[in-house]
């Protein structure tokens, strides 16, 4: 087919967040699609990257220090007293 | 619970409400203020004035957008003002984001990933996994960490991600693609000393 002309790994791999994104043209979804059928070790990569995107999704922020929230409190109390005068 | 809920709570002059919503969402924002801005300190101030304005303004805050996305859009322009001398061109890492020596001359693997979704339902290398992303997520270089942390961590769309930090959508999408890369990099690494119990 020559519109799936075959791309290598190095060449699948680059694609895959954007074909995450659902961002690829149709062109080369076609030729990832395809390549990835094939390929176990870049259906691995796109299967960890998905893990990936998860990941991030469960990670709590952790530079939010109670110091931090405290202050910003401060501050929300002093602009209740502010607004109330 | 919900935005509304804790920002009418908010309006009655509740402080536990108020600290809620600032955890929920202060990290982000700090994150988002910090592209702009120089130094962590001058986030902070702006971190401030933003919640500032937003308390403000949040009487007429009529819920069309979600909370989240006025919150990091009067963020984003306090900080594009305050920012604005010092404001960079932001670099595009060219850097390929999978190592080349892991591919043959042909661009096949030589070293090709192994699968990790099973160990992930280990419960302990799944916690490992998470420390490890959380690490890579704070390493990564600073554009790439905010329009990750915009898109994956707080899960903005990409073109309010682009949007957000004048950037185009592809470039947001080469930063996003980058950032998951190397994040990925790093989980496969931490993860290939294999189970926890070997
Ligand atoms: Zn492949």
């Amino acid at each position: 087919m020559a519109m799936t002309k075959d791309i290598s790994c190095h060449q699948a791999v680059a694609l895959v967040s954007d074909y995450l994104e659902g961002a690829l043209s149709w062109r080369d979804r076609r030729r990832l699609e395809h390549h990835l059928e094939g390929c176990d070790a870049c259906s691995a990569y796109l299967d960890q990257m998905r893990e990936i995107i998860l990941l991030c999704g469960v990670v709590t922020p952790d530079d939010l220090s109670a110091q931090a929230v405290a202050r910003l409190v401060d501050v929300f109390e002093k602009y209740q007293r502010d607004a109330s005068t | 619970m919900e935005d509304q809920v804790l920002i009418k709570r908010i309006l009655e002059g509740d402080r536990d409400a108020f600290a809620d919503l600032v955890q929920r969402y202060n990290a982000g924002l700090t994150r988002l203020v910090r592209y702009y801005v120089k130094t962590d300190a001058t986030a902070q101030d702006v971190v401030q004035d933003t919640w500032i304005a937003v308390l403000r303004g949040l009487s007429k805050f009529e819920g069309r957008s979600s909370f989240k996305t006025w919150l990091f859009r009067i963020g984003a322009n306090l900080a594009r003002k305050t920012g604005t001398r010092e404001r960079r061109i932001i670099p595009i890492d060219p850097i390929d984001p999978v190592s080349s020596a892991r591919f043959n001359e042909g661009g096949m693997w030589s070293d090709p990933p192994a699968p990790f979704t099973e160990i992930l339902e280990d419960r302990l290398a799944n916690a490992k996994a998470l420390e490890a992303c959380r690490r890579a997520l704070a390493d990564l270089p600073l554009a790439q960490q905010t329009v990750v942390t915009l898109r994956d961590v707080e899960g903005l769309s990409t073109k309010e991600v682009s949007q957000l930090l004048e950037l185009t959508d592809a470039n947001t999408r080469v930063l996003l693609h980058r950032g998951r890369a190397k994040i990925r990099e790093i989980v496969e690494d931490e993860l290939k000393g294999g189970y926890p119990w070997q």
